[in-house]
């Protein structure tokens, strides 16, 4: 009888430790899987800086550009959608970009340098599902967005809207407002996006 | 003794081919009253196998490379000899899988199927429904158009909110890129059709254990012939619900075909107009709506305001479904039985259902798209919710002691 039970003790010990092994080898054979399908050395290495022409970018207008496969925005503001960001405060949900992600140099009403405070820099993604909105940049109701439309950008998929400094109105679905990369200018008509400026 | 006698006694020495044909077809005795909504759970099967069927043949031109998938789709639709036809019964296929499935979940709904004794046919069910989500989502990606490209793109971000390393281990990139592509025809080709083939065994494994319930939601096993055994209600399945699953088969592959031939794309509903313009990154397309087999999810996404918030609402949506052995604690199954909450429950639940199925196609610029999906949201979660409670206050009728008919 003794002997029985020690045996059972035995058996049991040696389950656990065959489970425990295989636990183990599954684990082990398993981690090469799982971290196959992270990003290749080849799309890490495709995600370096990009150089961006803007001299060509009219007041009113805006250029899209490919960095890490995200489309970068350079809108070029007119002085009547500077003036108008200030007065958007009341309406927005971050109106300082508390929350929000964008260098230190952009975290102001403009949401851009102090050198070219009217070129607009950001992630078109929206901070909702990551769409891409669309501009919207006519103020009222050219806009087709209503006659109290203080210019701004629309996302197509949930409706989120966000004015000209990409900051997203009260009681959308987007959370935060558009996201602006690092970036620095290397002349007066060329930005460069994905690096910050040297020593600074 | 024929030769081919000796052959079958040959085999079944061997393989137990006579016990399965006597289990499962002939002597698997079924309920004598079932009706029109018991022909969905074999034109799903039907469903299954065209479409892997279909799916063979396409991958065999299919080229799964962002730089080429559009135009090989491109090309079986135009240069493969029949291809047109492979891949629109392919995508009809999609959208008709889905109609068979709901219509068959809908079954399950008003007989009370998923009640003891068949909550595990419930749950591997569900199982099925959600790899087939799965699947219907990987596959839309493949042809690689704007649709395909910003449906993923929202979806894939759904899992950014609640954890960006996680949807970047699935992207395999920053965005959804080549290597996304890559891996979602990996799992819409191999894994998840195994896993769906394997589920739909196991459904049927758990069915043909406990037996199929019927429109009167009584138990046919428990009366039975003293003699022979036989549920006094049951019929053999071969030959009557093959016969009657034949003639279902015949009328669904007329309408089938019928789509087929006059409106594959079926008015954008099952191939959107966005998806015959190539994927473009940078550009997302004025409208975004997915198929309309999720819009219902969609619509109770977008209605939320709060991302998170709304992402979980979706997941839940889903999985709700799972609780619902649990949650009904009616006297009887069939809502032939059931008193006035458990119908009128059952018709708003199938009415909210529609409306945000409507809703999630529609623009949410307009008016009253988020508020009418709100309180389509509420009524859809009212019915599981508060199912405890209506389905005991209800005023259940005597259940007969044999079927009806």
């Amino acid at each position: 009888m003794s002997e029985a039970q020690s045996d059972a003790g035995r058996r049991k010990f040696l389950v656990g430790a065959t489970v425990a092994m295989a636990a183990a080898g599954v684990a082990a054979v398993g981690t090469p899987f799982v971290l196959s399908m992270l990003p290749s050395a080849r799309a890490r290495a495709a995600g370096g800086p990009v150089e961006v022409d803007f001299s060509k970018v009219e007041p009113g207008m805006m250029i899209t550009q490919e960095w890490r496969g995200q489309p970068i925005w350079v809108v070029n503001r007119t002085p009547e959608m500077l003036a108008q960001l200030a007065k958007n405060t009341d309406l927005l949900s971050d109106p300082d970009s508390a929350d929000s992600s964008q260098p230190d140099y952009c975290k102001n009403t403009n949401r851009a340098t102090t050198e070219h405070p009217n070129l607009f820099v950001a992630v078109g993604i929206c901070t909702h599902l990551g769409c891409s909105p669309v501009d919207k940049m006519k103020m009222g109701e050219g806009s087709g967005m209503g006659s109290d439309w203080p210019g701004g950008f629309f996302c197509p998929c949930h409706g989120s809207k966000y004015d000209m400094s990409g900051r997203v109105f009260k009681g959308m679905p987007a959370p935060l407002n558009l996201r602006i990369p690092p970036y620095t200018f290397l002349t007066s008509s060329r930005l460069l996006v994905g690096e910050e400026k040297k020593g600074a | 003794m024929n030769a081919m006698s000796r052959l079958l006694g040959w085999v079944d020495a061997r393989f137990p081919l006579t016990t399965v044909w006597k289990e499962h077809l002939a002597e698997y005795y079924a309920p004598k009253n079932f009706n029109f909504w018991y022909y969905f759970g074999s034109l799903a099967m039907l469903v299954l196998v065209i479409q892997i069927v279909t799916g063979i043949f396409l991958t065999m031109n299919y080229k799964p490379d962002a730089r080429f998938a559009f135009a090989s789709v491109e090309y079986i639709m135009r240069d493969v000899d029949y291809g047109w036809l492979i891949r629109y019964m392919h995508s009809t296929g999609a959208s008709m899988f889905f109609v068979v499935v709901y219509l068959h979940m809908m079954r399950g709904l008003m007989y009370g199927s998923y009640r003891k004794p068949r909550e595990l046919i419930w749950i591997l069910g569900m199982a099925i429904y959600l790899c087939l989500m799965a699947e219907a989502f990987f596959g839309y990606l493949l042809p690689w158009g704007q649709m395909s490209y910003w449906g993923a793109q929202v979806i894939v971000s759904l899992v950014d909110a609640i954890s960006p390393p996680v949807a970047l281990w699935i992207r395999g990139d920053y965005v959804i890129a080549d290597a996304t592509l890559n891996r979602f025809f990996a799992f819409h080709v191999i894994a998840l059709p195994l896993v769906l083939v394997i589920l739909v065994f196991l459904h049927i494994v758990a069915l043909h254990e406990v037996g199929s319930n019927n429109p009167d939601g009584i138990e046919i096993k428990e009366k039975k012939n003293p003699v022979t055994g036989i549920p006094l209600d049951g019929i053999p399945f071969h030959p009557y619900y093959t016969v009657k699953d034949i003639m279902g088969v015949v009328v669904f592959l007329a309408v089938y075909f019928g789509i087929i031939f006059f409106s594959p794309e079926m008015g954008g509903y099952f191939l959107e107009d966005n998806n015959f313009i190539p994927a473009d990154p940078l550009k997302t397309p004025p409208h975004i709506a997915p198929v309309w087999y999720f819009t219902p999810f969609y619509a109770i996404l977008r209605a939320i305001p709060q991302k998170q918030l709304g992402v979980v609402a979706m997941g839940v949506a889903v999985a709700i479904f799972f609780l619902l052995p649990w949650l009904d604690r009616g006297l009887v199954k069939s809502i032939r039985y059931r008193g006035n909450l458990y119908k009128i429950a059952l018709g708003l639940f199938v009415l909210a259902f529609l409306i945000l199925g409507y809703m999630g196609t529609q623009d949410p610029n307009l008016w009253y798209v988020n508020p009418v999906s709100r309180v389509c949201a509420l009524v859809y979660f009212g019915f599981f919710v508060l199912m405890p409670i209506y389905t005991r206050l209800d005023k259940t009728k005597p259940v007969p002691e044999r079927v009806t008919g």
